[in-house]
């Protein structure tokens, strides 16, 4: 029988007055065993992460607050102890990795003296027993040259290095407990499932009872042991992680995971043989400029994009897939003349629009328009809702009633209320703004569509609407649209070719069920195989939801 | 690359941006010559009490004065890089050895001011972040605005009505007691005495703008995520504060000393000037009524010199502070 | 706007400062009402400490009346301050805007040009510009906005930079805006909020500046100002303290209000930094 670790019982945290809600999180319950993964799942705002950071005593003070219940750890109730007993228990009985591991390290420390702080500061050692052990941790967590990262500063080491570094850390006193907040959210997929096989590695040789909070209903099938799920603050689910994923009872878990797209592609549509848009031989390169005077050396170099070709067929949608770095997103902007390239031909409709100038562009602005990602910056606060949409038309001369009047009509067809009309952007959520932001790119009548990762900012049952609504317009309006995203699992639902692109190449172009029945390229073989979660849910082929979605998003 | 060598590139790139900005200063300055009613032989001509148009053209050709602006910039310039600054006519001394003569007071008044303002203000300004909305706070917080809106040669008159005149703890003007001929340590603490209002005076504006920035940056600072790291590794509140917060609270402090430097140098004329400190800045004040134009704008060709190169101090101790620079 | 004022009122400090400076505006308005003569004229006995014949802060060497002084002086500080902000804003925003939009080598230069006149030491200068300009009001005015301009072309360069890269403007892009009309209302509007705060403590400073000159004897000569008061009662600090210590106090006030509003609308307009404490 496996030891009980940590026993919170009937938890309640209160908010400050004047918070959208007098509890942040109430009644929880939960349970944690030796060698155990316990994985909380809920949307922003489930109160998931104030659960974590009550459990290691690090709530907000004085404004956030333990009102009521216990959390047990080994006989003690934490709530109540002293603060020295606290500190004693933080770092090196629980322990915690947070979701940036950038902001999360002390930018003016090197890691190793970040790493002999915890060292110093809860055990006896000699300084000479304090590095070498150092190293050895470093060297643990599969860090390449543990010397020479002992004296590199964070901003030196890249994303996935840092969260290693910071495993390191909390890893450093054989805690019992580990608590992880989303630490992988930040990270690329394939970096992620080394750091969530790092985690579970380390967790066999300590022991150690891992608290899991994420997202993510994949790195939930992947690791967890038992799952709990939240909603506003409320635990409306929990048990081993079978049952929950493949036979949910609450109808919130239920909607979460009906909302996770399948891996297995949808069926594809035929394709049409007439190109609107061909990219060819595309270059772009970053950096190289030099100082006012032209002396000093040139700034180094990035290869954004390396001679990428191809093409988009009329009415297809073409998936556009890799991480970051890749150079997804500048192709999306070259293409819609945000950058400049530096060689090749970006043509629609026999005219290379790469060289025109940006007078002899507006006119092509009609023919191709861009939703962008992150649905809070890509509407500017200061204009109503209304003009936003209706700037493009009147940019482009159309008078202004007739620009109004179709901005009416697209804030009903993208499931908007009448009367968003003449609200500003900050009254709405993350999905409507993102409704918003493509009503705006379809005001211009456009014929491509380029859709830049816009469901990545937004919570996995938003997700789905969104991606709904787009797969609608695209329908109703004959777009051909090429769709860049991260997320493989979107990338199946959406698209019916893509493209793989890996440090501003693309790798590999087919049929999206092609390449996913039979990649060729090691390294789309290595990304599909890193999609956390692939085993589940791989035959379960999505819902086609395609009810009118109204949106409450 | 090692770090040392990084900071050397830094420093170095850092000199040489300051190469065209003294260019360009001087520039301003040539202009600013020209632009002021009349030339130096005006004024000479003012000061001998008269002088016939024909002496006046053959002076002015003998100065250079009638050739074309662009050739007179050449001379000037040239004249500048030979540290040559012109002549005071009414001191009868060449500007550059005047000015030379009268630097050594200012910089010690500015070295005990910078000491004490920023010593002082990041010490308030930690102590009221750690103390925050406690009665040290408030009593700091109200300290720091105050005398951040007290104009300067207010506070010194101020100062000599309440330390000199009432009080006699200490004099009224100067940097010595002259006529007491002391030497030795008798003059060290003759001159330190003298210091003392002087310096609080110029200090006190600056310790009220450092202590405002020192407390908003350590409270920014406390809100970031590496402090919830180290909380959570375990570390006690002091080490927190005094390691990990203090270090990363300093960076925008520093580099606002070099910002200031500037204006402290403008203070210092005001200073100077009202305790009768016989430094660059007293030098101004007297040139400005005697129309002494080559004096003043040596004074500021130098005292903008000096910025330049506090600033590449400054520069140097940032770049210990921050491992993140990069010479890019 | 509703939104702002609640925010406001929540900060004491800032409604205080507020009434203060409404109070030194209708002092300045109504000079001409309080004391309706030239506060230069000889208005009694030289000399007078304050509440003696009939005068309430006293009278100067030459017998002006140091109350009248300070109603009428107000009118000079608020004026020249708020023009020469008003220049010195504009400016900075024009160099701040052109060069954060553009980038490049057009960045490179302005900021050149920004970094010299940041180097050159402010006070220094503007003396200097005085004294070659000759005394008055405009000269004052045009070496407070000349030195004072290089930090919001530095505040509005930083906030351009960083929201022409957000998408909201990217999108205008692509729907073929011009790039003024990007410049002047995509991006500025969302600029306004600092530029209103360092706008309002830069009147604070150039009314320091203002006095810390007229106080040197570069003040136009024919205009009453505070710091001319306090330079002019310098030499009588052993007999006649109340000289130089009231007129110093009206600064002192005037300047702390205004800084205390200038905070006040920190927090009003951007609550994020609020919330930090």
């Amino acid at each position: 029988m496996k030891q009980k670790l940590l026993d919170i019982a009937d938890l309640y945290i209160e908010l400050p007055k004047g918070a959208d809600r007098q509890y942040a999180i109430q009644k929880v319950n939960l349970e944690l065993k030796q060698g155990e993964t316990l994985c909380v799942v809920g949307e922003s705002g489930s109160g998931k992460s104030l659960t974590a950071r009550a459990i290691m005593g690090l709530l907000p003070q004085p404004h956030v607050r333990v009102s009521n219940g216990e959390i047990i750890f080994n006989s003690e109730d934490i709530t109540k102890v002293s603060y020295e007993r606290l500190r004693e228990l933080r770092g090196s009985e629980i322990s915690m990795i947070f979701q940036e591991p950038m902001t999360a390290l002390n930018p003016v420390m090197s890691i190793g003296s970040q790493i002999d702080e915890i060292f110093r500061y809860h055990v006896d050692m000699s300084k000479a027993d304090r590095q070498k052990r150092a190293v050895e941790l470093l060297d643990d967590v599969n860090l390449p040259n543990p010397e020479q990262i002992m004296r590199a500063y964070p901003h030196e080491l890249s994303g996935g290095q840092r969260q290693r570094a910071m495993i390191a850390m909390a890893l450093a006193l054989k805690p019992q407990i580990l608590i992880a907040d989303e630490p992988t959210t930040a990270l690329d997929v394939t970096t992620q499932a080394q750091i969530l096989k790092l985690i579970k590695d380390m967790q066999k040789v300590y022991n150690t009872g891992v608290l899991f909070i994420t997202h993510d209903f994949g790195v939930v099938a992947d690791i967890a042991d038992r799952v709990m799920v939240m909603q506003h603050g409320i635990v409306v689910e929990s048990g081993p992680v079978k049952q929950v994923l493949n036979n949910p009872k609450h109808p919130y878990t239920k909607a979460l995971i009906s909302a996770v797209p399948s891996l297995s592609p949808r069926k594809a549509k035929t394709i049409s043989k007439e190109k609107v848009l061909e990219v060819q031989n595309v270059c772009k390169t970053f950096g190289g400029g030099r100082g006012l005077f032209g002396f000093g050396r040139p700034s180094r170099q990035v290869e954004a994009l390396k001679d990428v070709t191809l093409d988009l067929y009329n009415g297809e949608t073409l998936g556009v897939v890799g991480e970051s770095g890749s150079g997804k997103s500048t192709l999306a902007r070259c293409i819609i003349r945000l950058m400049d390239t530096d060689s090749g031909a970006i043509t629609i409709e026999g005219t290379q629009i790469n060289m025109l100038k940006r007078k002899a562009m507006r006119a092509w602005r009609n023919k191709i328009q861009m939703v962008f990602q992150d649905p809070f910056a890509s509407l500017n606060p200061r204009i109503k809702v209304g003009d936003i949409i209706a700037q493009g038309p009147i940019t482009q001369g159309i008078n202004r009633e007739e620009a109004i009047k179709r901005a009416r009509e697209l804030i009903s067809i993208v499931g908007l209320d009448d009367k968003s009309f003449d609200r500003y952007p900050h009254e709405f959520s993350g999905g409507q703004r993102q409704r918003i932001g493509i009503a705006r790119s379809l005001a211009l009548k456009p014929e491509i569509l380029i859709a830049d990762e816009p469901v990545s900012a937004l919570d996995v049952s938003i997700q789905s609407q969104i991606l709904d609504l787009l797969d609608d317009i695209r329908e109703q309006m004959k777009l051909s649209m090429i769709f860049i995203t991260h997320d493989l699992r979107v990338a199946a639902q959406v698209c019916d070719r893509m493209a793989v692109m890996q440090y501003g190449e693309v790798v590999e172009i087919g049929k999206t069920k092609d390449i996913f029945a039979k990649p060729q390229h090691p390294y789309t073989i290595d990304l599909l195989s890193a999609v956390p979660g692939k085993d589940w849910k791989s035959s379960a082929s999505r819902k086609p939801t395609k009810t009118k979605t109204k949106s409450k998003s | 690359m090692t770090r040392s060598s990084k900071i050397f590139k830094f420093v170095l790139k850092r000199l040489l941006q300051g190469i065209p900005i003294i260019l360009a200063i001087v520039i301003i300055n040539f202009f600013l010559l020209n632009l002021a009613d009349g030339d130096a032989v005006d004024v000479l001509a003012g000061e001998a009490g008269s002088a016939t148009p024909e002496y006046m053209a053959e002076l002015r050709a003998k100065f250079g004065l009638d050739q074309p602006l662009p050739v007179q910039l050449m001379v000037y310039l040239k004249n500048v890089v030979m540290l040559d600054l012109g002549y005071s006519f009414r001191h009868d001394m060449p500007v550059s050895e005047l000015i030379v003569d009268r630097f050594w007071p200012t910089a010690l008044l500015m070295v005990s001011t910078i000491i004490l303002a920023v010593g002082f203000g990041i010490l308030l300004g930690l102590l009221a972040a750690m103390r925050l909305n406690t009665w040290k706070d408030a009593v700091i917080t109200v300290f720091a605005l105050i005398t951040y809106a007290t104009p300067l040669f207010w506070v010194g008159l101020m100062m000599i009505v309440v330390f000199s005149l009432n009080l006699g703890w200490f004099p009224t003007s100067g940097m010595e007691n002259v006529a007491a001929f002391y030497e030795g340590w008798d003059r060290v603490k003759d001159i330190a005495v003298h210091l003392v209002l002087p310096t609080i005076t110029l200090s006190l504006f600056y310790l009220a703008l450092y202590t405002r920035m020192m407390r908003a940056s350590m409270l920014e600072q406390y809100g970031q995520d590496y402090v919830i790291t180290a909380r959570a590794k375990g570390l006690t509140e002091r080490r927190i504060t005094f390691v990990h917060v203090l270090r990363n609270a300093l960076l925008p402090v520093v580099t606002m000393a070099g910002v200031q430097v500037g204006a402290l140098i403008g203070g210092s004329v005001i200073v100077e000037s009202v305790f009768a400190w016989p430094g660059l800045g007293m030098l101004a004040f007297e040139s400005l009524f005697a129309r002494d134009l080559n004096l003043l704008l040596g004074i500021f060709l130098l005292s903008s010199a000096l910025v330049i190169v506090v600033n590449l101090i400054v520069d140097i101790i940032y770049s210990l502070l921050d491992p993140r620079i990069e010479v890019s | 706007m509703r939104d702002f004022w609640s925010r406001y009122k929540r900060n004491r400090s800032a409604v205080f400062g507020l009434v203060v400076i409404f109070l030194v505006i209708l002092m300045a308005a109504t000079a001409d009402l309080l004391y309706a003569f030239d506060p230069f004229r000889l208005a009694g006995k030289p000399l007078s400490s304050p509440g003696t014949n009939g005068f309430l802060l006293g009278s100067d060497s030459l017998g002006r009346d140091v109350a009248a002084g300070i109603v009428h002086g107000a009118k000079t500080s608020l004026l020249i301050g708020l023009v020469a902000t008003l220049v010195a804003v504009f400016i900075g925003i024009l160099f701040g805007a052109l060069a954060g939009y553009y980038g490049g080598q057009i960045d490179n230069i302005l900021m050149r040009v920004t970094e010299v006149f940041q180097t050159i030491p402010s006070f220094i200068f503007a003396i200097l510009l005085v004294a070659i300009l000759k005394p008055s009001i405009y000269s004052v005015v045009i070496a407070i906005s000349v030195v004072s301009w290089p930090g919001v072309a530095r505040l509005v360069r930083g906030e351009f930079l960083s929201l022409k890269n957000r998408e909201f403007v990217q999108a205008c892009h692509t729907l073929g805006m011009s790039d003024l009309r990007i410049m002047l209302r995509e991006i500025l509007p969302n600029c306004l909020s600092p530029i209103i705060v360092i706008g309002s403590l830069m009147i604070a400073t150039a009314i320091l500046i203002e006095s810390g000159l007229s106080f040197l004897g570069l003040g136009d000569p024919n205009i009453m100002s505070w710091g001319f008061q306090i330079g002019a009662g310098r030499t009588m600090l052993r007999s006649a303290w109340w000289v130089c210590t009231f007129p110093g106090v009206a600064i002192l006030i005037t300047v702390l209000a205004i800084n205390l509003v200038g905070e006040g609308l920190n927090d009003a307009l951007n609550p994020r930094l609020r919330e930090r404490n």
